[in-house]
């Protein structure tokens, strides 16, 4: 990375960045994490950014997650790292929690359950919005448009109606589906 | 919470519980919301530690809740811990819950990101990132529908709000605290 542009402090510094940050993100930081580094603080370009971020969210565990403990990494090494992950998890767990603990106390209230099965119901259309708004990447994949559909759909069959443990749907489809991948960037490059 | 279980929890159970986290921190791949179907699975449907209305309030709550969706597991720890009756259990349940989602996740990060960014010019590497892309997004999509299911048979309106989200949410920058709160409004005064 080139230094031409401002970098965190220290590791307080990105302990306090990442705790606002997850602070704002409500049903997804995401959009946050990318105004708060590259337009206001500016750690990063916005080309830095889509590269980290792509890693980010290969890799498994949380994107958002992944990506403050690698940047927190790449400024001040594990402490840094450590750092980042604190900011990002310490205050919005404890938070969550009174949520829920609130939610335990009160859920006996048809007005509290009723408005957590709203809640949930929306949740639900939250996580089916991003799977839709992701697709649209897809349009430029090597495997081609009409095996990606395919692919996905055996996937969500496989899953969400079948009832299959993740492992054995990742390491079919997901095998097949890298293989796919790999043989259409050689024909191609 | 609704429809509370007691649960007895031994040694063995409790390694259970963090293997299980540790694994889907492994398999984690999209995001800890993508290995949803397989805890509830496991944790409601083989080990009965949860009930589905706890499970689905867990989710719920960690989606409200600001911060990373990864919140969720905090309150799946919390509960499984309270339903054996006790606050410290409690406690045990989030710190077990939460070590093993993260160790394996966070320790893969920190290599791979070094490793990844120093080859990503390898064709090996293009095909992982661009191969796992159309499971990814599948996986997100069975997780919104396997969490739209949870509601009780023949409950229409639930299902209603749940696509009008996706699609609002999909289609237009609405602040997606809007939508939860109306989803809780709607639900408060029993439209729902």
């Amino acid at each position: 990375m080139s230094h031409p542009h401002p970098t965190p402090q220290s590791p307080l510094d990105l302990f306090c960045s990442f705790t606002l940050i997850a602070l704002q993100g409500f049903g997804g930081v995401v959009a946050i994490v990318q105004r708060e580094l590259v337009d206001n603080k500016k750690w990063l370009t916005q080309e830095e950014f889509i590269e980290e971020w792509a890693v980010a969210q290969v890799l498994p565990g949380p994107n958002v997650v992944n990506l403050s403990l690698i940047l927190g990494a790449r400024y001040f090494g594990i402490r840094g790292a450590m750092a980042s992950l604190a900011g990002m998890l310490l205050l919005p767990a404890i938070i969550a929690l009174i949520f829920g603990v609130l939610y335990g106390m009160y859920s006996a209230h048809p007005g509290v359950a009723g408005a957590t099965r709203g809640m949930s119901a929306v949740a639900a259309g939250l996580i089916l919005a991003t799977g839709l708004k992701m697709s649209a990447a897809l349009q430029s994949n090597p495997i081609g448009k009409t095996l990606c559909t395919v692919i996905g759909l055996l996937c969500f069959v496989g899953i969400a109606l079948l009832h299959l443990p993740l492992i054995v749907v990742l390491l079919t489809l997901g095998t097949l589906a890298c293989w796919l991948a790999y043989r259409n960037l050689t024909v191609s490059s | 919470m609704n429809g509370v279980v007691q649960i007895t929890l031994g040694w063995s159970d409790w390694a259970t519980l963090f293997e299980h986290f540790f694994t889907m921190s492994m398999l984690s791949v999209g995001g800890a919301v993508s290995t949803i179907p397989e805890m509830h699975r496991f944790l409601v449907e083989q080990q009965h530690w949860l009930t589905d209305a706890q499970f689905n309030a867990s989710v719920a709550i960690g989606q409200t809740s600001p911060g990373p969706n990864i919140l969720f597991i905090v309150l799946l720890g919390w509960n499984v811990g309270f339903n054996t009756g006790s606050i410290l259990a409690a406690c045990a349940g989030v710190a077990i819950a939460m070590s093993g989602i993260l160790i394996p996740s966070t320790t893969i990060a920190l290599f791979a990101s070094e490793w990844l960014s120093k080859n990503n010019h390898l064709r090996g590497v293009r095909a992982f990132k661009l191969g796992l892309a159309p499971v990814v997004v599948a996986m997100l999509m069975a997780t919104g529908w396997i969490l739209a299911g949870l509601h009780p048979d023949g409950e229409w309106q639930l299902w209603l709000v749940t696509l009008l989200t996706a699609l609002l949410v999909w289609r237009t920058r609405m602040h997606l605290l809007w939508l939860l709160g109306a989803g809780a409004l709607l639900g408060w005064f029993g439209l729902i």
